[in-house]
């Protein structure tokens, strides 16, 4: 079975962002871009599979930038035995990442399609659940544990609640939540490796597919900021202030 | 057109997310409808009939909506949300995992997790874990989202008298999806997204027994307990508990972090609490630095002193 895992460049999760002084959007210029850590996880437990046996084939996709390459070469580094990037720079939403992953699955028919469950950009966490409309699939979005059956995949969920189990007919569609697995590093030899393995480049118009924006940005702002209070010396002073001052108690 | 607010629910009660979900759709103009999909669920619709602003109760009645399958919910829905203007569900994990799937089965672009409705078509979403509020402008027909439940004020619960109304909604024959079990964690404590107050804990209480320490604290204030990811990560506490980026974003009245050094991904889940109490031994933990009041002391002497104390 194939594995299709598709992955986002995305501003380090380390990096404090820096919204642009004209409100159009967040400074990436000179700004250190890494994996979304979701995407991480899921190419960590594709590859799991890989090494399990059940999995024959890793394959990393990702949409953006050229730029991107880095990221498919990093997904590689881990253990994607290759990479395709389908190269724009349009302004790409979730909708159009579905269509476009749509597109490849048609090509490329995976069993499996394991993603993050959500970006740490713009934290919509859509894509999965799209894409699986788009194919008709099962999908199991926020997985905390995924195993494979005779043709089925079994996927424990983290829902509000607690967790919850389902059981998928491949193909199928699943999104990681962090506590999956903790991605390996790469090593220096598979960076190494990664760097001769093939990698696909095409377009949107390769794939017939319209990634024009649906969502209009009108502005982005910096949130209100919290002022730091006051320390307090004690815990009796603590609860005076809880109780006179704020009187939340 | 009316608006559309697909309800949560456990089939007898509405989920809070739903009634602060109603206080957004409130905010547009046009009646309101609400969709109680569901097995054995006629009391939950007939709760929602008694709610303010709501015109029709949509009652669609069926075993294969027993266990909210996105797979056997999203195409009924999606048929039914082709007659309204808005369709706007809780931003929780049942929210998230059905309404991107309709919109695409609908080819309209979604907005997740919305703080705020500008307008009609006009809505305000957090965006790198709340370090930035994007606005942004629907452009399709249907405009569908999800609601942030901290960000609106949820519907009183009576003096509503909507008409309830049974929809013959049927799921796909074949799902490819099959309902194993859930656990869900049991707790008499308050629903940590709605609570008063929340006490949270971090990777600096150490160990799962030491969280009691904070339930006997949220216990004597009526309050939930929460947690940060490297607590959940490190088997303190289930899943469930985590306030942050991708878990549980809460505003209770009063936020007590104990042992939080407070990462941003933290920060995004409770940085728009009405008062913030942090209880850190390291005075230079940014969680400080949103805070309104800090204590720097030993948590493990400072959390059983403040029970005493609130008695």
């Amino acid at each position: 079975m194939k594995v299709l895992v598709p992955v986002k460049r995305v501003i380090d999760y380390n990096v404090k962002i820096r919204v642009k002084p004209d409100g159009t959007g967040v400074e990436t210029h000179n700004v250190k871009m890494s994996m979304n850590p979701f995407d991480e996880i899921a190419v960590e437990e594709a590859v799991r599979l890989r090494e399990k046996k059940v999995a024959t084939e890793v394959v990393a996709v990702s949409l953006g930038l050229k730029a991107c390459q880095e990221t498919l070469r990093t997904a590689m580094a881990i253990g994607a035995d290759r990479g395709i990037l389908v190269e724009t720079d349009a302004d790409l939403q979730p909708l159009a990442v579905a269509k476009a992953l749509k597109a490849l699955v048609d090509r490329e028919e995976p069993g499996l399609v394991i993603m993050g469950k959500q970006a740490i950009d713009d934290d919509s966490n859509q894509t999965g659940q799209m894409l699986a409309a788009l194919l008709d699939w099962p999908q199991g979005t926020f997985a905390s544990k995924l195993e494979p059956g005779d043709g089925t995949i079994q996927v424990t969920r983290e829902i509000d609640g607690g967790l919850e189990t389902l059981e998928l007919t491949l193909p199928a569609v699943t999104t990681v939540d962090l506590r999956l697995n903790e991605p390996r590093y790469a090593t220096l030899p598979n960076i190494m490796k990664a760097k001769k393995k093939p990698l696909a480049v095409m377009t949107p118009a390769d794939l017939g597919v319209n990634v024009a924006p649906r969502l209009e940005t009108v502005t982005v702002v910096e949130p209100p900021q919290r002022q730091a209070g006051i320390k307090v010396d004690s815990v009796a002073a603590l609860v005076d202030k809880l109780k006179t001052e704020a009187r939340v108690i | 057109m009316p608006i559309l607010v697909v309800a949560e629910h456990d089939a007898t009660q509405l989920k809070q997310a739903t009634l602060t979900t109603l206080g957004a759709a409130a905010k547009l103009d046009g009646p309101v409808h609400v969709l109680v999909m569901g097995s054995g669920c006629r009391t939950a619709a007939e709760a929602a009939a008694k709610l303010p602003g709501v015109e029709t109760v949509l009652l669609a009645d069926a075993d294969a909506f027993a266990h909210d399958l996105a797979e056997a919910m999203a195409p009924p829905l999606a048929a039914l949300a082709k007659s309204y203007s808005h369709v706007l569900a809780p931003a929780s994990t049942f929210g998230k995992n059905l309404m991107p799937r309709v919109a695409a089965l609908l080819d309209v672009a979604m907005a997740s997790d919305i703080t705020d409705i500008e307008s009609a078509d006009t809505v305000v979403r957090p965006i790198y874990a709340g370090n930035a509020l994007a606005t942004v402008r629907l452009t399709d027909a249907v405009k569908m989202m999800t609601v942030r439940g901290t960000a609106f004020e949820p519907v009183a619960t009576e003096d509503g008298n909507a008409a309830v109304q049974d929809l013959a909604m049927a799921a796909p024959e074949d799902l490819r999806v099959r309902f194993i079990g859930r656990d869900v964690s049991v707790s008499e404590r308050p629903e940590l997204g709605s609570a008063r107050v929340v006490v949270a804990g971090g990777r600096g209480l150490q160990s799962a027994e030491n969280f009691k320490m904070l339930e006997a604290l949220a216990d004597k204030l009526g309050g939930a307990v929460g947690a940060t990811r490297a607590a959940v990560d490190a088997g303190f506490v289930p899943n469930d508990l985590q306030v942050g980026q991708t878990g549980k974003v809460v505003a209770p009245e009063l936020y007590i972090a104990v042992g939080i050094s407070g990462a941003i991904q933290h920060l995004a889940g409770m940085k728009d609490s009405k008062v913030i109490v942090a209880i850190n031994k390291d005075e230079e933990a940014p969680i400080f630095q949103v805070s309104d009041f800090g204590l720097v002391a030993d948590l493990f002497k400072a959390v059983p002193e403040l029970s005493a104390a609130v008695d």
